[in-house]
């Protein structure tokens, strides 16, 4: 079970930082949802792995299983559904404004249009 | 139990909730209100500085439950301090909002306002590790509504660079969490300090991962390169009011590590060491980048986004120090530039709606130039660190903190060369915006070309620029310049009670490099929870 549940975080930490280096915003929201996913497993093994095991100390009981880290990832999970709707209201508001969906900022961020080259603009090729 | 201890939390929570609720749609009511929860808010931020100044740590447990199973929020000296600053900063920067009308340029300004505050209070207050990292998220959420305030495709895209990259800020803070409370069972700060104190030093691998991840978190918040690279275009396209505030951002990260590098890993751990050696030379890397961009960049928003860039780095190379002079040194510095970059924003602010651009270029002289160039000239004198403001005292009293140690060289160095860099680019911004604009008098406007915002548009002067405050849409004017004068009063005030100011910071430095305060507050005399 230990190889089984790290090597879901590994992958699934692999696949979201992969994914929030791309481009363009659908892929980065894909990215930090599975980045955050994987986070949600990871933090519910800070408790150790223990199955079917009661999770409250009584009388009687000598082996328990960790509430806290549930309670952690109960609260992981409802922030990290809203900001992945705070994310793509984002994203869909800039590439409505902006016309496209990259996440990078465009030249005109730095520089005023003026001093470009017009080979330049039709490097970048966006409009 | 004071109750006192969980207003800076419960009130703009109540107000910003109210104004959702209630005021949605007027304007005046939620002016009225918000500014007014604001003003009692500061009059906490001082009962509780006060209380405070005692040397007391108090500790409030929500519930009543005992400590380290219940939540706790801590005040002390610096947690007081930075709440006060909050209240002070964000009451100014809040009446310039309304005198310059940038409030009414999108919905719910003041309530994400008041949600921003509850967010920042709460993570100078909590003691508890996971709450700030909830406290966080509510500063970050609220935050992401402001920057985009007023809308337009460049501050969308900025916005939504910022959120990814502090998203991933986020779950790298979880990471950094769970592998805390792996080793030490525990997320109350003063027991997890406890448990550190004790842990053999043989089983710390895990220990100092855990803590060069929270470091990481903090360096993410403060923006300390190499992770900075979200500041710029985040703050540079932020509304000018909102980055104003999102000066106080900056230090809610430098606070963090204080917090926890003091109080859970202390120098005597060997997680110290770790951490100082990855710290100092990113504090150094901070400010050369932050003082050269001042003079690299051609754009009046990001001039100001790189000097607090270059403030945070300053204040890093204080803090990484973690000796109670070299504290001191920091906590003074963060007052000052809080209120120095916080002025810088709201300054370009006007000059922004007086010129219809924030670009670095030749224009008309435009209107209310003197005052405005006197302002800014005040400002960047208190920025870059030169007499007579508290800029410089700041800085002699970091450069005084690392006399004794061995990188003193490079300390020096990189302060005082960055330092004059900043002080050519501010001067070359400053000639180019107020002063040789005169020598075009009386010139044709055909040799001025505009430079348009976007990309693909013919700018105007009529078209109004989501970018910028239009001065149509301002309530006063004059109050604008009021506030951003309030500020500067603060700089000069910080300057005039240096000596009190620093007795304080020297008490608080004390108090923080004193971690048995908090642990014997926290954790004995329990007496009447559950």
């Amino acid at each position: 079970m230990e190889l089984l549940l790290s090597s879901a975080i590994g992958m699934l930490t692999a696949a979201g930082i992969y994914l929030i280096l791309r481009r363009r915003t659908f892929a980065v929201v894909l990215g930090t949802t599975m980045l955050s996913y994987a986070i949600n497993l990871f933090l519910f093994s800070t408790g150790r792995l223990v199955v079917n095991q009661p999770p409250i100390l009584a009388d009687g009981v000598t082996s328990y299983t960790d509430p806290l880290p549930q309670a952690l990832v109960l609260t992981a999970i409802v922030i990290s559904f809203g900001m992945t709707a705070v994310t793509v209201m984002m994203a869909l508001g800039a590439f409505l404004e902006g016309g496209d969906d990259r996440v990078d900022m465009p030249r005109a961020d730095r520089e005023p249009e003026v001093a470009r080259a017009p080979a330049d603009r039709a490097g970048e090729g966006r409009a | 139990m004071n109750h006192v201890l969980i207003a800076p939390v419960i009130l703009p929570a109540v107000i910003g909730a109210l104004i959702i609720l209630w005021m949605r749609t007027d304007l005046l009511l939620q002016r009225v209100f918000s500014i007014a929860g604001t003003a009692s808010l500061l009059a906490v931020a001082l009962y509780l500085c006060w209380l405070a100044s005692s040397g007391e740590v108090y500790v409030y447990r929500l519930g009543n439950w005992a400590a380290p199973f219940g939540i706790v929020l801590m005040l002390d000296r610096l947690a007081a301090l930075m709440v006060a600053l909050t209240a002070v900063l964000a009451l100014v920067v809040q009446l310039y909002a309304f005198g310059s009308g940038w409030d009414r340029k999108g919905w719910h300004f003041h309530a994400l306002w008041q949600f921003q505050l509850m967010g920042v209070c709460g993570a100078f207050l909590t003691g508890d590790a996971f709450n700030l990292f909830v406290f966080f998220e509510i500063l970050l959420i609220a935050s992401y509504g402001l920057m985009i305030h007023g809308g337009g495709p460049m501050r969308l895209r900025a916005g939504v660079q910022y959120i990814a990259y502090n998203l991933a800020g986020s779950t790298l803070f979880l990471a950094a969490l769970g592998v805390l409370y792996a080793v030490t069972g525990t997320l109350n700060m003063a027991d997890m300090a406890a448990r550190v104190a004790v842990m053999p030093a043989e089983d710390t691998a895990l220990l100092r991962t855990g803590a060069v991840l929270l470091m990481l978190v903090f360096a993410v918040k403060a923006s300390l390169v190499p992770l900075h690279f979200w500041l710029p275009s985040t703050y540079a396209n932020a509304p000018g009011p909102v980055a104003a505030l999102f000066a106080i951002m900056t230090k809610v990260g430098v606070y963090g590590i204080i917090r926890f590098y003091t109080l859970v890993f202390p120098q005597d751990t060997v997680i110290e060491s770790v951490v100082m050696d990855l710290l100092l030379p990113a504090a150094l890397f901070t400010l050369a980048i932050g003082q050269i961009g001042i003079l690299g960049t051609r754009n009046l928003g990001r001039l100001a986004a790189f000097a607090a860039v270059g403030s945070v780095g300053t204040l890093m190379i204080a803090v990484a120090q973690f000796t109670p002079q070299a504290t001191a040194a920091a906590v003074y510095y963060m007052i000052h530039s809080t209120l120095a970059v916080a002025a810088l924003f709201l300054i370009i602010d006007m000059i922004g709606a007086r010129r219809g651009d924030l670009w670095l270029r030749l224009d008309a002289v435009m209107p209310g130039n003197g005052l405005i160039a006197a302002m800014f000239f005040a400002t960047a004198i208190a920025v870059v660190g030169m007499p007579p403001f508290s800029g410089f005292i700041g800085k002699l009293l970091v450069l005084d903190a690392t006399r004794g140690t061995p990188e003193v060289a490079w300390i020096w160095g990189a302060v005082l060369i960055s330092s004059l860099v900043a002080i050519y680019g501010m001067t070359r911004a400053g000639s180019l915006v107020f002063w040789k604009s005169y020598e075009l008098e009386g010139k044709p406007a055909a040799i001025l070309p505009h430079a348009p915002m976007r990309p693909g548009r013919i700018p105007t002067k009529l078209e109004p620029d989501e970018h910028i405050q239009d001065l149509g849409d301002a309530a006063s004017p004059s109050l604008a310049a009021v506030s951003v004068g309030a500020l500067l009063a603060g700089i000069v005030a910080l300057t005039i009670f240096a000596g009190p100011v620093m007795r304080f910071a020297d008490q608080t430095a004390a108090q923080l490099h004193d971690p048995a305060r908090y642990l014997g507050a926290v954790l004995e005399n329990q007496e009447g929870t559950k």
